[in-house]
């Protein structure tokens, strides 16, 4: 299992200022690709939760893993790859849209279920919200239109089932 | 009790122990430094550039185990700090750095003397602090030195704004620290530790392979327990030298690049590699494809992210060396002697240290032999870095731990001088040599006024060939004998030097000059001796596995 793959973790970190530069600058230093990274503050305002996407084989993981973890701020880092997970992540697409168009982007938005959150003269303004594969399809059949801007916040995700990241602190 | 920020750090520097700080104030430090003007319980030693302060604290904490402390200003006083720092983080060792900072409303705004020493040491200390509430400085402190000294020791930082020294707080000792994002205990598995004791059993040729981990964690009787109830042999890295006893038969001395011929071949022919406290550092290792490559490997470490980070283990065990080790010298078989012992012997006599006889030239090696000689590894022996330093590591054999002092990982020059400062003022009874070539030592020389002001006897012995040494061998061997950027023959004459310092200054030409100079020294009780070793310009060191090679490409002797 040497092959370089996405893994899906999660960090929660002490909520304070420069935690995100510690953990980025480890990822950095250390020569860890980011994919994504998602950074928001949690149920408990003093915990932040990272969700980040990285590519590595078994080996360079499991430095991220125990890297990640000896930074004192980082609570705990929770590796995604062997559980079952939902994950999320949503893009606001601006793409060209003619009048000639419209009704064939507006197709494509419905089978995706995505939402048209802003109109202009020459311009539709879509979100979409799904597995990183979903977007990047919607993307891709988009293109044709003339993608004028595209935004993504990376990749969300939670276990599936009962337990959550905090339950796993606590049982240490 | 009320009190302003920068009382409260140091009361809380005091609450926690710390009696001595190597430091230079500044502006935004004159708080701090005014709440040390009346104390009698903590003291400043005015060090003349940050780096030496930093450099010294962490010789201090080397030779005594305790935390070692500096101090510096903001801006440039911080950033000087940065050497000290990586070579403290490199090489796992407590040090507490407090830097000014200026004030909180200027942060920012590129203000005088400002930088952002939070960000900049970010990679090169195990955590770091702004300190934004006073309030918080008691805890700030408690929780800085707990880091520093536990787990994997390592240098923290503290940045402390004018704004905060000046702010008046209401002190409350700190005394238990709880983080619960760092928890350095751990449990030891059990289950590894037999799984250990298995590997041991069914192996034929086992080698110990000790770090500077031993030395932080007290470990060194277990080692030699373990070492003595296996008859397993043990190499050590440079920081573990004084792991075990190096004139203990059981001693094979240094591995890796400039490691013995006969603890390489150990370790390369090895069945069983024990690893304890230590990290495969490349120098250790050479190329990773042919290191001990018939071996299982056992990794005993404190810190879970060196297993595996360069060489795989197939027994991991986690957790305090001593402890660990306590528990498989329990449940490990003994061992006798076999043929695996007498093969190492074999190697032993067949690639022995030598001192080459000359009368004509000074030969490094040979001053460094005569001063083990004459010291029989009863002092506190520190390093420099380059051709001496191996030459050192080779011939001087350390018996007990932090008895060598050495900047291993970040490989500073100018470690040497400054660090020997911080391990006399930690131990005033000791005999401290500092073993420097002329090239680091003149990176810190300055250090020499606070050594003189405070009357300390280390004796310096300058290994002095008018290179830059290590990379003039390197051009010799690799580089076709083009030394570009290595001559450094313009230089002070260091016996004037000395004198002009108010310390003592000595030169030797010849080897028969060694001992009278260096009984010379040892005499003197009041200041710093510098002892002007002039030696052959172009001594190599050997052995010699060149960078990323194997120890089929080692040279013991320099290639005709």
């Amino acid at each position: 299992m040497r092959k370089p793959m996405q893994h899906t973790i999660t960090v929660l970190v002490e909520n304070k200022p420069g935690v995100l530069a510690r953990v980025s600058g480890l990822f950095a230093r250390r020569g860890f690709n980011i994919e994504s990274l998602a950074v928001s503050i949690t149920d408990d305002p003093t915990i932040s939760r990272m969700t980040i996407v990285v590519t590595g084989d078994d080996s360079v993981l499991d430095q991220i893993n125990k890297q990640t973890n000896k930074l004192i701020d980082v609570i705990k880092v929770i590796d995604y790859s062997e559980v079952p997970i939902v994950e999320r992540e949503l893009a606001m697409i601006k793409v060209a849209a003619e009048p000639a168009r419209r009704a064939e982007i507006m197709q494509i938005v419905d089978i995706f279920q995505a939402k048209i959150i802003d109109i202009s003269e020459t311009t539709f303004t879509i979100e979409v919200t799904g597995s990183t594969e979903k977007v990047d399809a919607i993307e891709r059949l988009l293109a044709p239109f003339g993608i004028r801007e595209v935004v993504r916040t990376g990749k969300i995700a939670m276990a599936r089932g009962a337990t959550t990241a905090i339950d796993q602190v606590n049982s240490g | 009790m009320k009190m302003n920020g920068a009382n409260a750090l140091v009361q809380s520097l005091v609450d926690h122990g710390v009696e001595i700080i190597f430091g230079i104030p500044g502006g935004v430090m004159i708080p701090i430094y005014d709440a040390l003007y009346d104390r009698k319980d903590i003291r400043n030693m005015l060090m003349r550039h940050e780096q030496g302060a930093a450099h010294a604290a962490d010789g201090y904490a080397r030779a005594t185990g305790k935390v070692g402390v500096c101090f510096a200003t903001s801006g440039p006083g911080a950033t000087n700090l940065v050497t000290g720092l990586a070579t403290a983080q490199m090489d796992s060792i407590p040090v507490l750095a407090v830097t000014g900072q200026c004030r909180t409303t200027a942060i920012g705004k590129d203000s005088f003397q400002e930088a952002d020493i939070t960000g900049i040491t970010m990679p090169i200390t195990k955590h770091n602090y702004l300190v934004k509430d006073a309030a918080q400085i008691p805890r700030i402190v408690a929780e800085a030195l707990y880091i520093a000294r536990t787990g994997r020791p390592g240098p923290v930082l503290i940045d402390v704004p004018m704004d905060m020294s000046l702010a008046e707080i209401e002190y409350e000792p700190v005394k238990d620290v709880k983080i619960r994002s760092y928890s350095p205990e751990r449990e030891i598995d059990d289950s590894a530790i037999d799984a250990a004791a298995q590997l041991i059993a069914d192996a034929e040729r086992p080698v110990l392979y000790a770090g500077g981990g031993v030395i932080a964690s007290g470990a060194s009787d277990e080692l030699l327990a373990l070492s003595e109830k296996t008859h397993i042999l043990v190499t050590t890295t440079l920081l573990g030298k004084g792991a075990i006893p190096e004139t203990h038969p059981h001693s094979l001395g240094m591995l890796g690049m400039h490691g013995t011929a006969y603890a390489n071949h150990a370790v390369h022919n090895c069945d069983l590699l024990i690893a304890v406290g230590a990290r495969f550092d490349d120098r250790v290792t050479g190329k990773l494809a042919a290191f001990a490559r018939k071996a299982r490997v056992i990794h005993i470490d404190i810190d879970p992210a060196e297993i595996g980070k360069t060489v795989p283990a197939d027994v991991a065990i986690i957790g305090d060396c001593k402890e660990i080790l306590r528990r498989l010298v329990s449940k490990v078989q003994p061992r006798s002697e076999t043929d695996w012992n007498k093969q190492i012997m074999k190697w032993r006599n067949e690639f022995p240290l030598v001192c080459p006889m000359d009368e004509e030239r000074l030969l490094p090696q040979c001053v460094i032999a005569k001063i083990w000689e004459m010291t029989r590894g009863d002092v506190i022996l520190v390093t420099d870095v380059g051709q001496h330093q191996m030459f050192t590591a080779l011939h001087y054999k350390v018996t007990k731990p932090r008895r060598f002092l050495s900047s291993g990982g970040l490989g500073t020059m100018g470690y040497g001088l400054p660090a020997a400062i911080g391990a006399q003022v930690g131990c005033p009874n000791e005999t401290v040599v500092a073993i420097c070539g002329d090239g680091g030592f003149q990176m810190t020389v300055q250090e020499l006024a606070p050594a003189v002001e405070h009357k300390l006897p280390i004796k310096i012995c300058l290994m002095n060939n008018k290179y830059l040494g290590m990379v003039r061998q390197w051009q010799e061997l690799f580089w076709n004998n083009r030394y570009s950027g290595v001559d450094i023959s313009v230089q002070p004459d260091f016996v004037k030097l000395a004198e002009a310092y108010g310390a003592v200054g000595l030169r030797v030409t010849k080897m028969s000059e060694i001992e009278p100079a260096f009984g010379k020294a040892l005499e003197v009780n009041d200041r710093p001796t510098i002892i002007d070793f002039v030696i052959h310009r172009e001594e190599n060191v050997f052995p010699m596995i060149p960078a990323g090679q194997s120890i089929e490409e080692m040279m013991v002797n320099r290639p005709k």
